[in-house]
């Protein structure tokens, strides 16, 4: 192994994480290498001082301020959470259906026509149809407009003159 | 982090009392301000607490987690940087507390033996420059692998780069803090 393929593998043998393979090639390389020997130790050097680094613990403050922005996080309600009816609906939609049922059992009642009723719309019926005619027939749209009654005013006192 | 999308709060809790601490101490080690790390750690959780419907375990929670930490970091690193550069030069002279922020130089009363404290205080303050001298992304690689202590795998993903990019990304972070803490690894070789 050259010391350039060592190079990334210098601190995975440091930490201890290399493979099996991979730290014996690695330690046969060191029995040869001498400047890659000293770079294993300065890295295990770097190590240590890193440690030297202590740590710090969270402040009071800090799990009341959290609890208390969870606290003021808004409830996400699922799509699907729109379907779940609420007992406000469920009641108003039984009432209506209750409603629905109670006027259908009722049923509707309507007088029948008399014969009477019946012998007044068939003596009806020609002026009915007469006025179906009328009021479609082309021509009479092609008329002129009538003639009003201030204009006709007009025309007997100029005839009289 | 199931029983979260399932509705449990309690195990929303739970989540956070075992995270919250590698958590704020990633980002504090990432943006070098306590108060800033744990507002940014309120700020991951919450994003978790939204998502948690959405949550699907394609992925380990911790790398999850680490990869919405990172990319606030990072955003949070790049706009403190041009702040930094105009803290006034006439500041007090005062000397890094342990929790990053600054504070008046008076340690006679809690250490009796003033110069071991002193000497151990420069040796910290060196080791924490040199990793704020690494590029972003060389430090959260170094924070994710020296003191979460993820795999290759989880930090590969988390910083969103291949597994042999990340080897090389670590191998040169280390080379950096080898160069720059020069005199400290020589002392810690020799011993």
């Amino acid at each position: 192994m050259s010391c350039s393929r060592m190079e990334k593998k210098i601190l995975g043998y440091v930490d201890g994480r290399l493979k099996e393979s991979e730290r014996l090639e690695m330690e046969k390389h060191l029995t040869t290498c001498a400047a890659c020997r000293v770079r294993v130790n300065e890295f295990r050097a770097v190590n240590v001082l890193l440690d030297e680094l202590p740590a710090i613990e969270p402040s009071a403050a800090f799990d009341i301020r959290m609890q208390a922005r969870v606290a003021a996080e808004p409830v996400k309600q699922s799509w699907w959470a729109w379907f779940a009816p609420s007992p406000r609906v469920v009641l108003a939609a039984a009432m209506l259906l209750l409603a629905m049922v109670w006027l259908g059992s009722r049923g509707s009642y309507t007088d029948p026509l008399s014969a009477a009723d019946i012998d007044k719309i068939n003596q009806n019926m020609p002026v009915l149809e007469n006025y179906d005619v009328i009021s479609d027939f082309a021509p009479l749209s092609e008329l002129p407009p009538p003639v009003q009654a201030d204009d006709a005013s007009d025309t007997s006192s100029n005839q009289t003159m | 982090m199931l029983d979260v999308k399932a509705g449990d709060e309690q195990s929303f809790t739970l989540l956070l009392h075992r995270y919250r601490r590698p958590l704020i101490n990633f980002l504090y080690r990432m943006v070098r301000n306590r108060e800033q790390a744990e507002d940014l750690a309120q700020e991951v959780f919450i994003r978790v607490y939204r998502a948690r419907e959405d949550y699907i375990p394609s992925a380990k929670f911790t790398t999850w987690l680490f990869r919405i930490a990172t990319n606030l970091a990072l955003n949070s690193v790049r706009d403190n940087r041009y702040q930094r550069m105009e803290i006034s030069l006439d500041a007090p002279v005062t000397v890094d507390a342990e929790d990053g922020e600054e504070k008046a130089l008076d340690v006679t009363e809690q250490h009796p033996n003033i110069e071991q404290h002193l000497v151990d205080e420069a040796r910290r303050k060196m080791i924490r420059h040199a990793i704020d001298k690494l590029p972003e992304k060389q430090r959260a690689a170094v924070l994710l692998h020296k003191y979460q202590e993820l795999d290759y795998g989880e930090i590969s993903k988390i910083l969103q780069c291949s597994e042999s990019a990340l080897k090389s990304l670590l191998f040169r972070a280390y080379e950096t803090l080898r160069v720059e803490l020069a005199p400290l690894v020589a002392q810690q070789a020799r011993q």
